[in-house]
């Protein structure tokens, strides 16, 4: 039901809405991972341990490239709770990927500071480059382009992340070369934070 | 009004993040030992005299906070640190955390020992790996040297200090939210009361506190409550990060007493608006705060002193326009967010966000009618008030200052069929809701 006349009602995907993952190849921790990830759940009461959810959730991640719904299942498993207590935290989070991604994510902050210092410039650049609109994955599946929200480092804006790689100060004219920079050298072609006066 | 940092202070030395340069170069670990050696109370008692407000957004006093816990309890008490800053246009405890990780970890021991709580949970955002680390590494060297752990300075006192990591939400950045999060479910507000002083994480009494606020304990116990009262203007005191960004010559964090004034942030310490243009207008407090016009901004950029100036200090990140920027698309940009970080609990806030932002992107595309701006202004009073957290009012603001202040540029849309100022560093082609 529409109460605007001209705008229909319809509804994107909203976050706090279901979606499901594809099933994925079978997955299971390592012992290395599943101690890795017991050290974790020791820092919260023992009847307490799905407070590690997220924590296990970027693990299936790194392995996988996004979140399947075994690895899903077996996080559970691990935790002991039900495979929709994780579904649910899973598909909620900005961070966790529903869907197999490019090698590279390029997320760019889209948000006020940003957008003010040519954010949207960066992307539509980008977009063009890699014949993508922002969502999608390149035909090679080296890319995939996102926008994101706020990052909280608004003074070096445009703000740029790829994977969990920063970027900061990103002009609209150079955005083309930051995708033959990261081919060339990965996350470390970027330029980070300006905080790390030590690099 | 110039002022020696206090939270800041060698921040772009090299190796300022670490345990040796804590300790020598500044009173490393010396504020703990002295709260140690008080009771709890006298701890609450010097926040609450210092005056000290929260710096998370709501500037709620912090001692206040602290005392409210339930001390009798025979539950476990936590404090949550609330390091997810995702406010638009702040990037504050960014900096702390990355350059000065043993100042909060600090903070947080002595607001365990304040609240008789064992363990503190610094919550941080799941974007900031690079600042994880640094926060991880500090973490381990203040176990090591004895600073955390058990029996800290011979005291019988306990405490443990772990970092979580989140995973992308605004959301999780109100305070109980920021909870059920903790607890590993969605990033949902609870309904208050019970208040997390009473109920907290794990239905225990718990203290959510911001990384900034949790900064500013040690120097209050080290130097004293009147010390840090007299830094700014009544119920005001103490020192300041403020974070200017968007259209201005020098953006950054600057950190100044609460005397210093919007202005003065803008030209003395941001050098002025960029590219020789005019200031149109600033958003003083994070993305959700009313704008303030050129003619406004002569105010102390104080909790007291903006909302007198009819806004609020909220986050201290202020977002500078110049007079190139359409405030039409202003209000569609931070409706993208609030519709897209809603968690979608309850309807007014879900469903308006949306409806917000279509009507916006179609005036902005130039296919409005008059009636649109009306309307836009009932669904942002249907939403202000009357939702679940703050958030809901956070959403309305954009839309509601922004016609408050310039209708006109609305109309012209309107009128006009198209955007009336499209700034060059915008897209060529507009970019509509996705
Ligand atoms: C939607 C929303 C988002 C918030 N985000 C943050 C945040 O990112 N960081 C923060 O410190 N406080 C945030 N707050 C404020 C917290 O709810 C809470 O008031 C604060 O952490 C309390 O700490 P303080 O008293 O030290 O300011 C947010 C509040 C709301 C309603
Ligand atoms: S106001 Fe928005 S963010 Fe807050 S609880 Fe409601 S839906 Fe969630
Ligand atoms: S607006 Fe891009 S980092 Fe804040």
């Amino acid at each position: 039901m529409s109460f605007h006349p001209e705008i229909p009602y319809t509804t994107g995907q909203h976050r706090s809405e279901r979606l499901l993952s594809p099933e994925g190849e079978p997955f299971a921790f390592t012992p290395e991972q599943r101690a890795r990830f017991e050290e974790l759940a020791s820092h919260y009461p023992p009847e307490r341990r799905k407070s590690a959810v997220i924590f296990a959730l970027f693990m299936v991640q790194e392995q996988v490239g996004y979140v399947s719904r075994s690895g899903m299942r077996h996080v559970a498993a691990v935790i002991g709770c039900t495979p929709a207590e994780v579904e649910e935290v899973a598909t909620y989070y900005a961070m966790f990927y529903k869907q197999p991604v490019g090698t590279f994510v390029i997320q760019v902050c889209r948000t006020l500071s940003c957008a003010l210092k040519g954010a949207e410039r960066v992307t539509e650049e980008i977009a063009n480059a890699l014949h993508i609109k922002p969502g999608e994955t390149d035909t090679t599946g080296t890319f995939t382009l996102v926008e994101v929200e706020c990052l909280g480092a608004c003074d070096r804006a445009p703000v740029v992340m790829v994977n969990d790689g920063w970027h900061e100060c990103q002009r609209p004219e150079d955005a083309v070369r930051l995708l033959d920079v990261v081919r060339a050298r990965g996350e470390a072609g970027l330029s980070g934070c300006v905080h790390r006066v030590e690099k | 009004m110039a002022m020696e940092p206090i939270l800041t202070p060698l921040v772009r030395e090299p190796g300022s993040y670490t345990l040796d340069f804590y300790l020598q170069r500044l009173d490393g670990y010396q504020a703990l030992r002295k709260a140690l050696g008080m009771t709890p109370d006298q701890v609450i008692d010097a926040v609450k005299a210092s005056g000290l407000r929260g710096r998370g957004g709501a500037g709620f006093p912090t001692g206040m906070k602290w005392q409210f816990v339930d001390k009798k309890s025979p539950k476990a008490k936590y404090i949550c640190c609330n390091a997810d800053e995702s406010e638009p246009g702040t990037f504050k405890d960014h900096l702390l955390m990355e350059r000065n990780p043993h100042l909060l970890i600090e903070g947080c021991a002595i607001g365990c020992h304040a609240i008789g709580s064992s363990v503190a949970y610094i919550y941080i955002r799941g974007e900031f790996l690079h600042v994880q680390h640094h926060l991880e590494a500090a973490i381990a060297e203040a176990y090591k040297a004895g600073y955390l752990g058990k029996n800290i300075f011979g005291t019988g006192f306990n405490c443990d200090v772990y970092m979580h990591r989140g995973a992308g939400a605004y959301e999780a950045g109100e305070e109980t939210a920021l909870i059920e999060s903790l607890e590993g479910k969605r990033a949902q507000p609870r309904i208050k009361p019970p208040f997390p002083a009473v109920e907290g994480l794990y239905n225990c009494p718990t203290a959510v506190n911001n990384v900034e606020t949790l900064c500013n304990v040690p120097s209050i116990v080290l130097k004293g409550a009147e010390w840090f009262a007299a830094l700014g203007p009544e119920k005001n005191g103490g020192p300041k990060l403020f974070c200017v960004s968007g259209h201005v010559v020098k953006p950054g964090v600057f950190e100044a007493s609460m005397h210093t004034t919007v202005k003065s942030l803008i030209y003395d310490y941001a050098g002025g608006i960029a590219n020789g243009r005019q200031l149109k207008a600033v958003i003083p407090g994070g993305s959700s705060v009313p704008i303030l016009l050129p003619d406004q901004i002569d105010v102390p950029a104080s909790f007291d002193g903006l909302m007198k100036a009819g806004s609020l200090l909220g986050s201290a990140g202020m977002i500078v326009m110049d007079d190139t920027t359409c405030m039409v698309w202003v209000a569609q940009n931070l409706l993208h967010f609030y519709r897209h970080e809603s968690c979608g609990k309850c309807t007014p806030c879900r469903e308006g966000g949306d409806w917000l932002l279509k009507m916006l992107s179609k005036i902005e595309r130039g296919e409005g009618q008059m009636r649109d701006i009306d309307l836009l202004l009932s669904v942002a009073d249907n939403i202000a008030g009357k939702t679940l957290c703050a958030f809901g009012d956070a959403a309305a603001t954009p839309v509601l200052t922004t016609i408050k202040q310039f209708r006109h540029e609305f109309e012209a849309h309107i009128r006009e069929g198209r955007c009336t100022c499209p700034a060059d560093w915008r897209a060529k082609e507009p970019v509509g809701a996705h």
